[in-house]
């Protein structure tokens, strides 16, 4: 977050699209469009002359692309809607995946994402959870394990829930569930007692959650504790005294403006002391 | 009084509704819209672009229902990607050869009648093996 962004020289042409391929990893602009590797022939000014041979019959059936976050379908071409820089994966079926790489501290909510809720109110046979979206999610109390009509989930009005949606789209109410597909809880469910829920921004949270993320190998060699992260830009940290909960949430909302170095003179004050 | 139309009245209303509703009468005059087959898929979730760890997290023996549930989720993952991993085998083949040679004995001597047993002997491990051939019929040469 702390990098030096190359800073585009050129003005940014009005609906001039350029290739996906090429913009990889820059900065990219809500309007702009991006082509798709396999429009580069057809659409660049080098091949008006010649159009390479294609021998397969089959030229024209392309590969899957999915566009991620960030970015729309817009024809044949992917339109930016988020600030931010063009990732890129290559996953093994298909052709590869497409996504902006941007900052919000604003949640919408996206199905499959678990997130942290909390209850706000009890009517019947659901709870309406706040996830931070435009409106309460429900959740109603047969989505947990081992939960029947007679045998209730013990959830009370303020308690925190770690959650995933099933439904969550612009038209709809969003929906959660406590369990997954099989019936299982996996570590959803009612967020025990004690500890400190606070918010951070998304992007943050990805960072944080990343496979190969430095501070979480740190903090986690501090001492003994329990953090869980919602995709809604709410952490839930706990350990055995109120001063480490504290330092531990102070640390994690920190981070997020630190370079390497400040962090670790910060983790090796903290391990002396 | 006659309830009901005659049969030539029928006809006639027959025809006149087929006259005026004809097979043209179901398909609206528009230009045949397009399909268009697109190979784009649009996915709002970052769960699919980048390969995020499990949410909650334990260290040090905080949590250890949690810490259990980190290595499970966390090895699901990877194995997702790696689908050519071989089964692991709890128990390996060649001390599964073992075992059954052993068992063949136990079983064997439990279904052979009193004169049969004296065959069986305990080895030096315990084990219980057959040394006398068991006596079967021995089909005449000639």
């Amino acid at each position: 977050m702390a990098e030096v962004v190359s800073v585009m020289t050129e003005p940014p042409a009005g609906g001039r699209a350029r290739a996906a391929r090429t913009t990889l990893g820059q900065v990219v602009l809500p309007g702009e469009e991006l082509l798709l590797p396999e429009q580069e022939d057809e659409g660049g000014p080098g091949s008006a002359g010649e159009r390479p041979l294609r021998l397969n019959a089959e030229a024209r059936s392309r590969v899957r692309v999915v566009c991620g976050p960030g970015l729309r379908r817009c024809g044949d071409r992917l339109l930016v809607t988020k600030c931010g820089r063009l990732r890129h994966k290559e996953p093994g079926s298909g052709g590869g995946v497409y996504w902006v790489d941007s900052q919000q501290k604003r949640y919408v909510p996206v199905k499959g994402d678990h997130v942290i809720g909390i209850v706000t109110a009890k009517s019947g046979d659901i709870f309406k959870v706040d996830v931070g979206g435009s409106e309460p999610a429900s959740l109603s109390y047969l989505a947990f394990e081992g939960a029947t009509k007679r045998n209730r989930p013990n959830v009370q009005v303020g308690d925190l829930i770690y959650g995933q949606f099933v439904v969550a789209n612009k038209d709809m109410e969003p929906e959660m569930v406590c369990i997954d597909s099989c019936g299982r809880a996996n570590g959803m469910g009612v967020i025990g007692q004690d500890g400190l829920l606070f918010k951070v921004t998304l992007g943050l949270i990805r960072k944080l959650l990343a496979p190969d993320c430095e501070i979480i190998q740190e903090v986690g060699k501090l001492y003994p504790l329990e953090i869980v992260f919602g995709m809604n830009g709410r952490v839930w940290v706990k350990a055995k005294t109120i001063q480490q909960t504290l330092i531990l949430a102070n640390i994690l909302e920190a981070c997020e403006h630190m370079t390497a170095d400040q962090r670790k003179q910060i983790f090796s004050r903290l391990a002396e002391s | 009084m006659q309830r009901g139309l005659d049969s030539e009245t029928k006809k006639q209303l027959e025809e006149e509704e087929k006259k005026i509703i004809s097979d043209e009468h179901w398909y609206l005059d528009l230009p045949e819209l397009k399909e268009k087959e697109s190979f784009i898929i649009e996915e709002q979730s970052f769960s699919l672009c980048e390969d995020l760890l499990y949410g909650r997290m334990s260290f040090r023996g905080f949590n250890p229902e949690v810490e259990k549930l980190m290595l499970l989720m966390n090895a699901k993952n990877k194995a997702e990607e790696a689908e050519d991993e071989t089964v692991e085998l709890d128990v390996s083949d060649e001390e599964m050869a073992r075992r059954y040679e052993t068992l063949v004995g136990t079983i064997g001597k439990k279904y052979a009648r009193k004169r049969d047993r004296a065959n069986y002997e305990e080895d030096e491990n315990g084990d219980i093996k057959q040394i006398k051939t068991k006596k079967m019929f021995l089909k005449p040469q000639d």
